[in-house]
This record gives structure tokens, C-alpha cells and sequence, in this order.
């Protein structure tokens, strides 16, 4: 068979922006994608709305448009292309959807247009679940009792006949959205009613629970030839009920026989077969566990969260694989990469034991609703692989940037059994943390098992690492029992506080006698064939198959999970590095922990490291590949927080001195560097206590802006206006301690301004600047950023330039630094430094043209920026306007309150870029999920502060012909400036109230501004969370509401009578 | 209590016993199937070797009733990285250790399987010794460099005398070499009348219960080693249709005159891809074979090449020009193992149909 030759010209449809349940996986798939077709010849076209993605690099595809992903645009890009085909099974659920939508409109058949790999039909039967299960059921293949409902009314009718508990799956929607478990009719109706609005063809399907079962999934791969096999199945620790995204899995399965492994295999390719895709499937059952009896719980027809995770825990690069399938390749056509000598068509074999852990955003939302169900929560997931299941749910734990260094967490440490025990009812993200803690206090594994329904198997190995915790803390410095712990997978750390010694001991102990990890390889076949792909694990055996080359090489420390604050940029930044590595000479080694990524594909760098990324690993890793150095600027936080330690332990640092980075950091020390440079910042000083706090503040004066020092996105960030405000942070917010210092700092108010640059040291190049719609005290990254700043005037913007320049050369920044000023009154004060890659740098890069990680990694490495054709200064300003959308994902996590503020919230963002503002705002808005009716009504709440630049929009709105809604305080001061308003019934009044108007669409713009106080009582909590439950546009901030406006009033044309004759 | 494997190239791996504290000897094979240890541990192929588990965690599901594929199992050894004591699973009966116990097989755990499978992998298969740390080495890597591989694996693991499992459909006759009871079982399921003779029965034997079907079953060691069977088949080949899977498949074909050889480390686990040469179909199969028919040696033996492995292109499958015989290389019983290749029994039972008319109508 072969390639196709009778296409040529092939468009791929990306995933879009980050959101909780489509993650950088997609960036992941997208990528192997674009680079597969490539290499086959053909021309790529690419659309994709997210700017921070390695597939939307202009190298990826032959022409890439960041353009949101809607048929408006898609037919656009459609219509000036002309592509032959289009594959869209590589885009998540996004992408299938516009495949759908571009059918359903016709645009596919005017300009006969094929879909390549698997074909509509072959979604829909998967997809709609009506289809689905006919089809199941003719092939005999079990479901559980279901019923496909349009009105809360046939759910309620279903109830009658299969009893509670049910489960609710709404149909085409990712990650779940809108489902969850149901065990009475309150909660049907308010599941069974958010699940129908949230499915675009309302329709949900509900089922029979069978919760409790085993969960297993099965990623499957068939080509045209209809040959069909599986590439790795996987097993959740926790049974069904729970999100397979925010299950604990591990790979392969550990309790199915091999008839209960072949009957699902049987079942998978049954399915894969009958359904007729080409390309990559997943199948999830549900399999009993006392007895044969198995169902199909969903088929993803695509590319999945779950493909990236197999293709990691296998080393079988699935999309890769889809793509050239797609294109009429075979299986056994296909060379598997990994070993290069055997074929596609096989199934790998294992021979280690790979556990993912998904990453919950519940730090940062500490008020969300931590039950985890079938509505998937996580923002990402760490994976880890070990020789045996304690070693690699241990690397997985300590992998998570959650704060664990072990499966022990004080708090829990420190709560009552009993408590502990009723926790057990609901599952939530601290499952495995509470059943460690119970089984440390004896509790039986078999009561756990009763209470969990986790599989016993999983249950005693959790067991085993608490005994051996135990057997440790009998037996201090017992070097069989620490041979013992390393080869289970236990960390020095915690080691050390077992033995209450400190982590440099246990570490120094095992080097003295010699205890260190071996590095294997991953190689798709459990050894059976030579493979020379450089993929490798730690863990304690006998051989070691990493070998040291003989060229100099760099260490990369990548960013781990996917996390509020930290996301695909940082990766982006990563493979970046790694490939300017490569460019220039060095062998380029790479530590990460997040399957989801490029830079753990193990064709990114020369030498993959999955491992996590704590000091203990990464020196392990140093120790073995003896780099020149590490580089810690790309990875975020995560990769900085190890700098301190690293080089503790002589590893040289490359880039920014650590000195240099702790002067950007450390509060006292940047403000002496600041002084001395004569740059001004806002008024502030670090308390120790409450009472210094207090004092700070009364000096300073209110509002100020509070915080935590040493944090990413703005974790525990809060403006308060007064002392009463501020004593309630100090108190309950952060604990504060000499250790642990909050920084005090004057509110200012004014916009936000930020830049990034690549400075040598003494050349400093600013690729360009860029201006927040949002006024400072949103986070940077939760607000839409503009490039080029449209309102600063130029002897500002030079201020900027100037400062960024003295400063860079002030703190002796090589490579990447990232600055944030305010704009307040004539002045520009720093806000922030950071010594490091930023969230913008991919947006930058691509907007302006300038590989920033590319130069600044050169940079790293010796080079002078004149050198690589770059000098001092800010490089002119492009033409088109560029902005950056935050992306949130509130819809899936209930009990958030949504309002903008210090603290990042958004777990993604997507480009616009058009000739105008308004026309790339409107691009960006769109992008981003947002509903933009033209006519209609805007609710107005807004806080007494608030009210004078809100009437300001009130009056724009109605000009453009919106009807003004209000409640009685806000509606007063319309009335007054005379502007016709409707009052509407606040929370508790009469009905229909506030909430009601919400629910029933009758507003579809809400702008409310009632921020203070996060309890969810609180009436601005709930009108916030109403309007996201019914998918309103719900706006917090007068400026994301002014932006808006600008938008409207350009694409709505305004109706005036002609004027009088003058008589 | 510590134990060690000794190989005959001079490496040891010391690990913890588990099974049976004896002392075996044994070729040391690694098989790389995830799942199927039962099947595979009880699988008579595996007669007189060490078996070595490249998946690390065995026994996790336990050991059960209905999963054996010999009633004794028939290995010298078992390895493992690990071996789980208090294993989970609705059908388990007892733990691996427990059932090494009772049939009185060692079993080695904790020793870097990896590095073990690789230097098979690069050094082919090794002799090698499970025994207690007191031995002294260097004496036991020297009576394993002189031990001479037995050759009678096929009588010790065949059965002793015919025995029946009746059924309204075809006939067939079943020699076997070392049967694995997915065989017997997928001809059951296909209501055959069954039986099953010991495999130096004599053709005249076999021919005298007016079979449909001679099935010649699976097996240990080197095909060269069975000439007895070898000539049976010469005899019946042309009078009754027949189906050989793996040590069967190698006898039909040196009955045919083609050759054998043994390969570097072998064939086995639960995926390796095949492709059937006239359709270009790849099937998933489960192998276990340390011997192959050779491709060259086929020229004039009257068989034809049905089948090949994708990976290194060795010989599969092979059907007769002229008579109704075919057999294959790989295990389409599973057990364990994929299914992909289930319908070779369909075919057989079809062809069994077939030259029946055919004698009917003649």
C-alpha cells in the first residue's frame, strides 16, 4: 500500500487552548503528527489557537495560522488553502467537533475535501451514544443499562425502572464536563440539568452505576488493512466512578489473568474493527471483580490523554503512527522507531511497572469541591516507571510538585482515624495519602479494600511501603533495610526523617557504601531485541544501560505537571533549549516527569530521563551523565527551586549565577539593587508576624498587596484594603514565621506592562513589550496581554526599555529574564523580575519572530548576543496586533470562585491576531470559548467603588442597543445618568430573582464585580458561579468589560434615525 | 533464604529461593508475555528449562484451577524479579509459591531479570544451575559446560497411553508431543471427537481409528529428536488431513524433508507479529519455540511458505502443494496468549469436512 500520492496538501486541526481535560497531550500528538506528514512529503497546513505550543512553531508545518478554532475561521483557512485532506483525530475533542461541524456545513464537500484516517461515521458511532450502544449490542459486546435522555423528564422515567445510584454522561463533551454519579433525585436533577446544557446536542446518556468495578482501558491501533493490535492496556487503582483522567493508573495491568486479558484485548479490537478506525482508539471497561463479567464503559474514536500516557509507558509513538495510517500506511509497513530492526505491528512488551498520578488544581482552589467523580478535575499528570509497583507509585508521588516527598502528608498525619475513615466515602485527591495514614495505624487492608473497593493487590503493596516505613524507623542506619527502601522506591528524604537525620546523610551514606540507582532503558520489547533509543528509568538493580558519551553535554531540567501557574509554556521553553543544544554541539540530556509533553517524547532530546525532579534524582542523573552543567531557567519553578541545592552539591548552574537570581528574589537584596539603579518600585517591606504586617501596612498605606515570598502564580496573593482585611489574611491565609516571610507591598493602581528579554550580561535585546487590558492586581497571566502596547506613550515604553536594560546588566542576567512594571500616572515601578523563561515567551517568540529560548540557551553557552545578530535594544514594533487570552477552565470545578485577581486561575490561553485592537481582541475572545451575541442583555452588579467606571460601560452598551439589566443598588445610579434599566430581584428576594434571570438565558453578559469575601455564600460567589454553571459570559474585571465593548462596537453596526431636516 | 542462578558462561545471579528448595539445572529461557505465567510455567514446550519472566511482577492473580495447560508442569526453574505471596483475584486458589512447592520446582526471585534476559539476548540461550550459595562456582560452571542436553524431553512430557475425549463432530486423532490443553480445548470447542495418543504411536495405530484429522500437538526441545514421529507422519501424509502447531509444525515439515535449526535465544512470548503471505494480514501470536524450520530448505519439499514472522523473518507456516496438511510455527490455542490466530481450527475442522466429501464422493 504505502503512502497516498493522490494527496498532497493535508490540513491539521489542533486541540486549541490548555483546559482541564484537554492538556498539552494534545501538543504532544500534534506535533509527532505535523512532523510524520512532513517527513512524508507532504504539505502542511496547521491551525491551532494556541500560541504556546512546540506544534505551532512555524518549523512544524509549512504554514501555520493561530486562528481560533471555529468554522468561521476553519472555513477561512479552508477556503485559501484548499487542502486535499484533513486529519482531525489528532486535536482531542476539539478538533473531532470541528470535523463534524466543517461536514455538517457542507465546506468539505464543496471543495472535496477528504477527512484522512478514521472517517465521520466511524466518530459518530463512537461519539453518539445512541449509535454506540446499537452498535454494541450488535456485536454482542456488554453495556450497562442505559437510556439516551433530552429532558430531565426521560431521566426521570429511567430512575423508575433501574433505581439509583446512576451515573450521567453528557454526550460530546471533554473531560466529562457536566457528568457525575447520582444518588437521588435532587442531585439528578441538578446533574441531569447542567449535563444537557453542557452536551451542543443536549443529549445525555445515563446509566447503571457500576462503580466498584475493576477499571481497565486498552489503547488500540488499526490501519485500512483492518489489521488491528493493542499497544499497552492500563489498569486504574481506583475502580469505576472515578475519571479515568483523575484516576491513579498503572501499565500494564496487575490483576487480570490472560483470559481476562485477552477477553478485553478480544473486545478492544472487536470494537476497533466494527467501528472501522484508522488511526489510534480507546477502549475503557469496566470489568467485575468476582467474576468474568465485563462492560464497555466509552470508546474514544482519537488520540487521548490516555494514547500519550501509553506511548510514554511503552515508548510506541501512537500518533506518530495515526498520522502515517491516516495517510495509507500499514501497520507492518512501519518501522518501530524505538528498536528501528522490528515492525509497527506488534504489541510492546514491558518490563517495568509505570504509575501516572494525575495533578490536582485544588492548591490553588482551596474552596473547590475536592470529590473527585466522572467529571475529570486534574490539570495534568506525572508519570514515573519503576521494576516494581511501591518504587513507581513512590517516584510518582514525589514527582507531583505537590509538596510530598513520600506518600505522608502532615495534615493528614495529624487528623483523627475516625475522620480519616468517613473520608473514605467520597474519593478525593488525597485518597492514596489517607489510606497510607490509615494502614500506618493498623487499620486491615481488607476493610480499606471494603471501604474503597480499590483491588486488594494495590491495597498491600500501599501496605507494604507503610511496614517498611516501620521496619526503617526500628532499625536506624540498617544499611540492608536502606538498600531495601532505595530498591522500593523510597526517596532519601524520607528516608531521613524516619531515621531523623537529614537528607545529605542518607544521600552521603549511599554513595559511601555504594547504593545508587541503575538506569534502564525503555525499548518497547522487555529486551528481546537491541534498541538504541536513549529513554531510560532509575532504580536499583544490577545493570546499568546508560552509558556516558564523549561528547560534552548539558543537562535540561524540564517543569513537571501541567499546573495552574506552570503549563505547556514552560515545555515549550524546554524543547526550545534542548534543540539549541543540540544546535550548538553539545549532547543535550533532558529530566522530566510529565507524559503528557514534547520534551519527554524521546525523539525531542539525545537522552531522555523520565524521573522526578527532586535533587536526590537529578544528581543521580548528574552523577551518571556528568553534563557541563544544568540548565534550570525553562523548567519554571520547579527546575529553580532545585538550582539552591544543586549547586550545594557543586553542579555548575548554567546561565544567571544563582547570587544573581537570589537578588531578583530576595526582597531586600532587589531593592538594594533596584536603589542603587535609581528604579522605582512600589513602596514595600517583608513582615515576619502578623503585628509586622500590620505595621508595614499602616506606613505604606492601603490597599496593599500581600503574599507569600518565593511563589508561582500568585499562590496566596490578595489585595486588601484594610487592616481588618489584612489581620484575616495573616491569620488564615499564609503562616507566617521568620522562615516563611510575607511581602508587604503598596497596591498600585494602573496597567500592567511586561517585557521579556535575552540579556549576555552586557547586551540586553527586548524583543518586545506588551500592555495588560486588566489593570494591575489581576495575575499576569490571567489577563489578556496585547503586543504591541497600543496606549503607552513613547516616552513610557522608553522608560520600559531603559530599565529593562539596567536592570538585566544590573543583576548580570544570561539568558532569559522577564520584568513586569505598572504603569501609574507618568511613572513605570517594577513590579517583579523574574531571573528566568516566562508564560509569554512562547507568544512573544511567535508574534515577533525571535526564538527566545533558541538565543538565550546560545547565550547560556558563551555565546554574545551580536554574535547570534541581536543588539542592545528593544527590536521595532510589528505591524499587526497580537493579544493573549487566558483560558479557564470553571466549568469543571465546582465551588471556584471565578473573579480575577492576584492569584492565576487560568489553565490556559489562545492568540488573536488581526490589523486591529478590536479585530484580534475579537479573534482572542472567541478563541478562547466565548460567546459573543450582538444583541441581547448585560446584567450589571458591580461593587460601590466600581460604579462610576462601570456606568461608563452601561452607557456604551445601550448605545449599542443592549438592554441593561441591574439589580436595585446598581440599577439607582443607572437611573440616575438616565439610561433605561431593568431591576431585577437580588438573591432571597422574591422570584424571579438574580439567579433565575441567569438560568433562564435571559442575560448574556454578566459583568459583576462584588469580590469581597471568598465565601461562597456570599451573593457575588453565587451569581458568578450561576452564570458559569449555564455557560454565561461572566466578566470580573471593568477592563476585561471595556475590551469586550470595544469588540462589540465594532462588529455591531449602530442604529440612528436619519436627523431632522434643518427647516 | 538467598539462592543463586549459575550459568554456564561464568555469571551469577544471587536472589531469594521461593518453590521447592532443590537444585535444578536447565537451558535458561526468558519469555516476555505481561500476563499468562500460569499457562506458560505449565506449559510442557518449557519441559526441562528454567523459565525467566521478563515482566517483574509475577504471580499477582495467583494460581487457579482451570489456567493449567498440563496437569505437572514440566520447567526445571522459574524466575522472577518478584513473586507476589498474597496475590488477589476471584478465581485465585494459591500463590505461586505454593504451587512451585507442591510440584517441587525452584524458583529464583529478585535478581535483575533485565540483565539476565539481555545476556541471553546477546549470548543466545545459557545452560545454567538454580542452587544454594554454598556451592562452590567455578565446579558447577564446569559440569554445566559438560552437561549434554538431554533429548528425550517429548517422552518424558507425553502421555503414556491413548485416551479419549469423545464428541459428535470430526474425528481427529491428536499426537501428542507435549500438548498444551488449549489444543485439546479448542478442538472441544468445536465438537470434535477426540483422542489423544502417546507421540511414538505408529501410523498404522493412528490410522486404525479411522481419523477425520490427525492434530500433531506442540512439544519440547529438537524436532530431530522424534525420527519415530517423523516417520508416522511420512506414512499418513496424503491419506488424512493435518494440522501441526509448533513442534509439530517442525516434525510435518522435516517429514517433508525440509531442515531444522535452532535458533539464538528463540521465539517466546505473547507478541510477535506474523504475516500470513497470501492475504499480507498480520496476526498477534504467542510463540515459545527455540528451534526453526529453515526457509531454504523448503525447495522440493512439496510445502509451501504460508507464513513468516515480521521480525526476523523466520519460517511460520508452512501448507502442502499436494496434500491436505498445513501447520504453523506459532500457538493459535493462545493460552496464553492473543487469539488473532483462533480460526487456524476453523480451517483445519473445514478441511477435515472438505476431504471427507471428497473421500465420500470418490
Amino acid at each position: 500500500m504505502g503512502k497516498r500520492n493522490d494527496i498532497n496538501k493535508i490540513l491539521v486541526i489542533g486541540s486549541g487552548p490548555i483546559v482541564i481535560g484537554q492538556a498539552a497531550e494534545f501538543d504532544y500528538a500534534g506535533t509527532q503528527a505535523c512532523q510524520a506528514l512532513k517527513e512524508e512529503g507532504y504539505e502542511v497546513i496547521l491551525i491551532n489557537s494556541n500560541p504556546a505550543t512546540i506544534m505551532t512553531d512555524t518549523t512544524m508545518a509549512d504554514r501555520v495560522y493561530i486562528e481560533p478554532i471555529t468554522l468561521e475561521f476553519v472555513s477561512r483557512i479552508i477556503r485559501k488553502e484548499r487542502p486535499d485532506g484533513i486529519v482531525a483525530t489528532l486535536g482531542g475533542q476539539t478538533g473531532l467537533n470541528m470535523a463534524m461541524e466543517l461536514d455538517e456545513s457542507g465546506i468539505l464537500k464543496t471543495y472535496n475535501i477528504e477527512l484522512l484516517g478514521t472517517d465521520l461515521d466511524a466518530i459518530k458511532r463512537a461519539e453518539d451514544r445512541d449509535l454506540f450502544r446499537t452498535l454494541m449490542n450488535e456485536l454482542d459486546e456488554p453495556v450497562p443499562e442505559s437510556e439516551i435522555v433530552h429532558t430531565l423528564e426521560e431521566a426521570l422515567q429511567f430512575i423508575k425502572i433501574v433505581g439509583y445510584p446512576i451515573i450521567v454522561r453528557p454526550a460530546y463533551t471533554l473531560g466529562g464536563t457536566g457528568g457525575g454519579i447520582v444518588h437521588n433525585e435532587e442531585q439528578l436533577r441538578e446533574i441531569v440539568t447542567s449535563g444537557l446544557k453542557y452536551s451542543p446536542v443536549t443529549q445525555c446518556l445515563i446509566e447503571k452505576s457500576i462503580a466498584g468495578f475493576k477499571e481497565v482501558e486498552y489503547e488500540v491501533m488499526r490501519d485500512a488493512k483492518d489489521q488491528a493490535i493493542v499497544v499497552c492496556n492500563m489498569e486504574n487503582i481506583d475502580p469505576v466512578g472515578v475519571h479515568t483522567g483523575d484516576s491513579i493508573v498503572v501499565a500494564p495491568s496487575q490483576t487480570l489473568t490472560d483470559r481476562d486479558y485477552q477477553r478485553l484485548r478480544n473486545s478492544s479490537l472487536r470494537i476497533i474493527r466494527a467501528l472501522g478506525i484508522e488511526g489510534g482508539c480507546n477502549v475503557q471497561f469496566a470489568h467485575d471483580a468476582d467474576s468474568d463479567q465485563y462492560y464497555i464503559i466509552e470508546v474514544n474514536p482519537r488520540v487521548s490523554r490516555s494514547s500519550a500516557l501509553a506511548s510514554k509507558a511503552t515508548g510506541y509513538p501512537i500518533a506518530k503512527m495515526a498520522a502515517k495510517i491516516a495517510v495509507g500506511y500499514s501497520l507492518d509497513e512501519l518501522m518501530n522507531p524505538i528498536t528501528g530492526k522490528t515492525y509497527a505491528s506488534f504489541e510492546p512488551a514491558l518490563d517495568y511497572v509505570v504509575s501516572k498520578i494525575p495533578r490536582w488544581p485544588f492548591d490553588k482552589f482551596e474552596a473547590a469541591n475536592r470529590t473527585l467523580g466522572t467529571q475529570m478535575k486534574a490539570t495534568g499528570e506525572v508519570m514515573a516507571i519503576g521494576r516494581n509497583l511501591e518504587e513507581s507509585l513512590l517516584k510518582a508521588v514525589r514527582s507531583l510538585e505537590a509538596g510530598y516527598d513520600h506518600i505522608y502528608d502532615t495534615k493528614i498525619a495529624k487528623t483523627e482515624t475516625d475522620v480519616l475513615v468517613k473520608r473514605l466515602d467520597k474519593t478525593d485527591d488525597e485518597r492514596l495519602f489517607v489510606l497510607a495514614e490509615l494502614l500506618r495505624r493498623s487499620q486491615s487492608v481488607q476493610s480499606l479494600c471494603e471501604l474503597t473497593k480499590i483491588d486488594r493487590f494495590f491495597m498491600q503493596k500501599i501496605a507494604r511501603i507503610v511496614a517498611l516505613e516501620k521496619e526503617l524507623t526500628a532499625s536506624i542506619d540498617n544499611l540492608e533495610l536502606l538498600q531495601k527502601a532505595k530498591e522500593r522506591g523510597f526517596s532519601d528524604i524520607a528516608i531521613a526523617r524516619l531515621w531523623n537525620k537529614e537528607e545529605r546523610e542518607i544521600y552521603n551514606l549511599r554513595k559511601e557504601q555504594n547504593i545508587r540507582p541503575v538506569y534502564k532503558m525503555v525499548d518497547t520489547c522487555a529486551a528481546e531485541f537491541e534498541s538504541k533509543t536513549p529513554y531510560f528509568y532509575g532504580t536499583y538493580e544490577d545493570e546499568n544501560e546508560a552509558i556516558q558519551t564523549e561528547k560534552k553535554s548539558i543537562l535540561v531540567l524540564g517543569s513537571g505537571p501541567i499546573r495552574i501557574g506552570q503549563g505547556i509554556e514552560f515545555d515549550y521553553a524546554t524543547v526550545h533549549t534542548v534543540w539549541a543544544i543540540k544546535e550548538a554541539g553539545y549532547e543535550a540530556i533532558i529530566i522530566n516527569n510529565n507524559p503528557e509533553t514534547v520534551s519527554t517524547d524521546f525523539s525531542t532530546s539525545d537522552k531522555l530521563y523520565f524521573e522526578p525532579l527532586t535533587v536526590e534524582d537529578v544528581m543521580h542523573v548528574y552523577e551518571q551523565e556528568q553534563p557541563e552543567g544544568v540548565i534550570v531557567q525553562f523548567g519554571g519553578q520547579t527546575a529553580i527551586n532545585l538550582a539552591d541545592e544543586l549547586e550545594a552539591r557543586g553542579v555548575p548552574i548554567i546561565g544567571t549565577s544563582l547570587e544573581s537570581m537570589d537578588r531578583a528574589e530576595d526582597r531586600d537584596k532587589f531593592e538594594q539593587t533596584l536603589l542603587s539603579l535609581d528604579i522605582p518600585q512600589p513602596l514595600g517591606r517583608t513582615a515576619t508576624s502578623v503585628e509586622g504586617a500590620i505595621i508595614i501596612a499602616n506606613e505604606i498605606g492601603y490597599p496593599v498587596l500581600v503574599r507569600p515570598s518565593y511563589v508561582l502564580g500568585g499562590r496566596a496573593m490578595e489585595i486588601v484594603y484594610k487592616e481588618e482585611e489584612l489581620l484575616n489574611y495573616m491569620t488564615n491565609a499564609v503562616n507566617v514565621n521568620p522562615k516563611h516571610p510575607v511581602l508587604v507591598d503598596r497596591y498600585l493602581i494602573g496597567k500592567e506592562l511586561e517585557v521579556d528579554a535575552i540579556s549576555d550580561g552586557e547586551n540586553v535585546f527586548i524583543p518586545g513589550m506588551m500592555e495588560h487590558i486588566e489593570r494591575a492586581g489581576v495575575h499576569s497571566g490571567d489577563s489578556i496581554a496585547v503586543y504591541p502596547p497600543q496606549t503607552v506613550p513613547e516616552d513610557l515604553k522608553q522608560k520600559v526599555i531603559d530599565r529593562t536594560i539596567a536592570i538585566a546588566r544590573g543583576l548580570n542576567i544570561i539568558g532569559l529574564l522577564n520584568i513586569q512594571f505598572v504603569w501609574h500616572k507618568d511613572e513605570v515601578y517594577v513590579l517583579e523580575v523574574n531571573p528566568r523563561s516566562s508564560r509569554t515567551v512562547p507568544f512573544l517568540s511567535k508574534i515577533t519572530g525571535v526564538p527566545m529560548a533558541n538565543i538565550a540557551t546560545k547565550v547560556m553557552l558563551g555565546q554574545k548576543l551580536p554574535e547570534l545578530g541581536y543588539e542592545t535594544g528593544y527590536q521595532p514594533e510589528a505591524q499587526e496586533v497580537s493579544v493573549k487570552v487566558p483560558v479557564f477552565s470553571f466549568a469543571k470545578l465546582r465551588r471556584v470562585d471565578i473573579t480575577l485577581g492576584p492569584e492565576m486561575k487560568s489553565t490556559g490561553e489562545v492568540m488573536g491576531r488581526d490589523t486591529t485592537l478590536e479585530k484580534a481582541l475579537f479573534k482572542g475572545l472567541i478563541a478562547s470559548g466565548m460567546s459573543i451575541p450582538t444583541h441581547g442583555s448585560v446584567l450589571f452588579t458591580v461593587a460601590d467603588k466600581d460604579k462610576e467606571e462601570a456606568l461608563s460601560l452601561v452607557e456604551r452598551f445601550h448605545q449599542i442597543g443592549f438592554d441593561i439589566l441591574a439589580t436595585a443598588g446598581t440599577a439607582s445610579f443607572i437611573k440616575e445618568a438616565n439610561i433605561p434599566v431593568t431591576v431585577v430581584n437580588k438573591i432571597g428576594e422574591e422570584k424571579p430573582n438574580l439567579l433565575d434571570v441567569i438560568q433562564q438565558g435571559q442575560a448574556q453578559f454578566v459583568i459583576n464585580t462584588l469580590t469581597r469575601g471568598k465565601q461562597p455564600a456570599r451573593d457575588g460567589f453565587r451569581i458568578r458561579r450561576e452564570a458559569v454553571e449555564n455557560g454565561v459570559v461572566c466578566l470580573t474585571s471593568i477592563d476585561t468589560g471595556e475590551a469586550l465593548l470595544r469588540v462589540l462596537e465594532s462588529i455591531t453596526f449602530s442604529s440612528e434615525s436619519m436627523p431632522q431636516m434643518q427647516m | 533464604m538467598k539462592r543463586q542462578l549459575i550459568l554456564e558462561d561464568g555469571n551469577v545471579f544471587i536472589g531469594e529461593g521461593f518453590g521447592a528448595d532443590k537444585v535444578m539445572s536447565g537451558e535458561v529461557v526468558f519469555n516476555t508475555g505481561m500476563t499468562g505465567y500460569q499457562e506458560i510455567l505449565s506449559d510442557p514446550s518449557y519441559c526441562g528449562q528454567i523459565v525467566t519472566m521478563t515482566y517483574p511482577l509475577i504471580g499477582n492473580y495467583g494460581i487457579n484451577r482451570d489456567d493449567f495447560e498440563s496437569v505437572t508442569p514440566a520447567i526445571n526453574g522459574f524466575i522472577v524479579k518478584e513473586y507476589e505471596p498474597e496475590p488477589s483475584h476471584w478465581r485465585e486458589e494459591e500463590s505461586l509459591d505454593t504451587l512451585l512447592r507442591a510440584k517441587d520446582i525452584p524458583g529464583l526471585a529478585g535478581i535483575d531479570t533485565r540483565k539476565l534476559t539481555r545476556l541471553i539476548r546477546e549470548h543466545g540461550t545459557l545452560r545454567g544451575r538454580i542452587c544454594s550459595l554454598d556451592v562452590d562456582a567455578q565446579q558447577v560452571i564446569e559440569e554445566l559446560k559438560q552437561t549434554t542436553f538431554v533429548r528425550d524431553q517429548v517422552q518424558r512430557v507425553s502421555t503414556k497411553s491413548p485416551y479419549h475425549a469423545p464428541g459428535r463432530g470430526m474425528k481427529v486423532v491428536l499426537v501428542d508431543f507435549g500438548m498444551k490443553h488449549g489444543i485439546l480445548r479448542e478442538l472441544i470447542a468445536r465438537q470434535c471427537d477426540v483422542v489423544v495418543v502417546p507421540y511414538n504411536t505408529s501410523a498404522n495405530e493412528i490410522l486404525r481409528l479411522r481419523p477425520d484429522g490427525i492434530m500433531l500437538s506442540n512439544g519440547p526441545g529438537d524436532p530431530v529428536d522424534v525420527p519415530e514421529a517423523i516417520e508416522m507422519i511420512n506414512e499418513i501424509l496424503g491419506q488424512v488431513p493435518i494440522f501441526g502447531i509448533c513442534l509439530g509444525h517442525q516434525l510435518l515439515s522435516l517429514a517433508c524433508g525440509a531442515k531444522t535449526s535452532k535458533l539464538r535465544f528463540g521465539h517466546r512470548g505473547s507478541n510477535h507479529p506474523v504475516r500470513e503471505i497470501s492475504t499480507g494480514k498480520i496476526d498477534i501470536t504467542a510463540q515459545n519455540h527455540g528451534y526453526t524450520v529453515d526457509l531454504d530448505s523448503l525447495e522440493g519439499t512439496g510445502l509451501e511458505l504460508t507464513h513468516v514472522a515480521v521480525n526476523d523473518s523466520t519460517v511460520e507456516g508452512v501448507r502442502h502443494l499436494e496434500h491436505a496438511a498445513f501447520s504453523v510455527q506459532y500457538h493459535p490455542e493462545a493460552s496464553p496468549g492473543p487469539h488473532d490466530a483462533n480460526s487456524l481450527f476453523n480451517q483445519f475442522v473445514t478441511m477435515m469436512e472438505t476431504e471427507k466429501k471428497a473421500t465420500v464422493l470418490a
